[in-house]
């Protein structure tokens, strides 16, 4: 039964690590910061669900600590929820700071900047 | 095991700061920081198992949230110049 344990959460971990590095190796050599935040958020879910997962079968099995096997959950449980989050708003403050998304080919894949600003706004409350 | 995920967390930690210095707009950094942050949340709880503390993972958690309302205020501030006036709209009561 341990043995099983040990090898699972072994193979969660290692997985848990490639796709870090993935993610960072992404992070690094991604041309824009759109698609920068692709390579981010593949760490923020991939490594995060793979190594905490990881950990939650030693907690229960191995540490038999069922406290920490419910914190890790909680990590997990609001890491899922702020992460994505953040990305959009991170992608929004750069869409409407003129940060304009181009394509492989270089040309915008967006109008203009105001173009954007008049959607934004037209969804923003008027203060 | 934990080790070896330590040792991968670290070196992917470089590398979000090799992003953050390299990062042309100041977004790129954002997002490296933000990155970098998640990441400690990991060192922390992987780091925790590693020397037999579980409560480590406390801080874990209160990482993870304080560096996403880091981010969203930073965010924030670079969006509309002002971390709110505080005033009150006339639509407030």
């Amino acid at each position: 039964m341990l043995f099983i344990v040990n090898t699972l959460s072994w193979i969660l971990i290692l997985v848990g690590s490639v796709f870090l590095v993935a993610g960072a190796v992404g992070l690094i050599r991604m041309p824009d910061l759109y698609t920068r935040l692709h390579a981010a958020s593949v760490t923020d879910t991939g490594a995060m669900i793979l190594l905490l997962s990881g950990l939650m079968l030693q907690a229960a099995f191995v540490f038999q600590n069922p406290l920490a096997l419910i914190k890790l959950f909680l990590i997990l449980f609001f890491t899922l929820f702020t992460a994505p989050t953040a990305s959009h708003a991170l992608a929004k403050t750069a869409l409407l700071g003129k940060l304009m998304p181009k394509d492989s080919a270089g040309n915008d894949l967006l109008p203009s900047a105001d173009h954007v600003r008049q959607l934004a706004d037209s969804s923003r409350p008027d203060p | 095991m934990f080790t070896a995920a330590t040792l991968a967390i670290l070196a992917t930690m470089l590398l979000t700061i090799v992003r953050a210095l390299l990062g042309p707009s100041i977004y790129d950094r954002i997002l490296a920081v933000n990155s970098f942050g998640t990441k400690t949340v990991l060192l922390i709880a992987v780091f925790g198992f590693l020397t037999g503390r579980p409560d480590f993972l406390d801080i874990a958690l209160v990482y993870a949230l304080v560096n996403f309302v880091g981010t969203i205020a930073v965010l924030k501030f670079f969006e509309y110049d002002d971390l709110g006036s505080g005033a009150y709209q006339d639509d407030d009561f």
